[in-house]
């Protein structure tokens, strides 16, 4: 993670494309090449649900393993490829169960104190809303491309 | 998908882009941190911290639900913000299918590098 770190350390003055949004591009872009190669050209949907799983496994890798969420994140798609049945989380007590919807939508959301599930939650919809970005724009000039 | 090999980044043009989320993100590490040092092994968070944050999440809603908002409740921006985690699940969605169907239809010679180009010039 080495050099991910000098990127973030080193001051910004400029608005510029984040380094952290750059690295999303690129493991992104890299994952929806190795989709198109290994993913049959017939099967669109099972196509699509990995191109989903490579939206989030983008995320999850470069938000780090700093992350509760991201951690989450990783261990779910690992976990997917062993089995398909998802054990149901068991709620912890001691973490109480204020925001309990909130618990469920953020990845490991059921084992964390009410002040870090706020904190993970800003950063979890940081990172989903420049991943939708970026796909969005994928999809805009991939749209746009062509005759 | 395993984990990713580290490359080295390719100098590129760097265009203007406004970054408020990560002045924000910075603000509520900040926020976090404050909190966590302050909060000793006895000492209880207090309800003006939960606010702070609390308030922070409010920032990142999108304009439209921040309208929705306004001054209200810790819970109402907590029910807010699960409505806008949802509504962007339902984009990673939607978005992974129109992918998957352009996909079809591109051409296999299409660069991928003219893409990385027209993203990062916008």
């Amino acid at each position: 993670m080495d050099s991910k770190s000098s990127a973030c350390s080193s001051p910004n003055p400029n608005p510029t494309l984040g380094p952290s949004k750059l690295m999303l591009a690129f493991r992104f872009l890299r994952a929806l090449s190795l989709v198109r190669r290994t993913t049959p050209a017939s099967s669109r949907t099972c196509r699509g649900r990995r191109i989903e799983r490579a939206a989030y496994a983008s995320m999850a890798y470069t938000a780090g393993a700093s992350r509760a969420w991201s951690r989450a994140v990783l261990r779910r798609l690992h976990h997917r490829a062993r089995r398909r049945a998802v054990a149901p989380r068991r709620l912890s007590t001691t973490a109480g169960n204020r925001a309990e919807a909130l618990r469920r939508l953020v990845p490991g959301g059921g084992g964390m104190d009410y002040c870090t599930l706020l904190e993970e939650t800003a950063d979890y919809i940081k990172c989903l809303s420049m991943q939708v970005e970026l796909m969005q724009g994928i999809v805009d000039s991939a749209s746009s491309y062509g005759p | 998908i395993g984990p990713p090999s580290p490359c080295p980044l390719p100098s590129l043009p760097s265009p203007t882009l406004g970054s408020p989320i990560k002045r924000e993100q910075k603000r509520i590490r900040e926020a976090a941190v404050a909190i966590k040092i302050m909060s000793g092994s006895g000492r209880r968070i207090t309800d003006e911290e939960i606010n702070e944050l609390v308030s922070k999440l409010q920032s990142l809603l999108p304009e439209s639900r921040r309208r929705n908002t306004g001054r209200a409740s810790a819970s109402k921006l907590l029910k807010e913000t699960c409505s806008y985690i949802k509504s962007l699940h339902r984009e990673v969605d939607g978005l992974s299918d129109r992918l998957s169907g352009l996909m079809a239809t591109m051409d296999s010679n299409s660069p991928q590098a003219d893409i990385i180009r027209s993203l990062l010039r916008s």
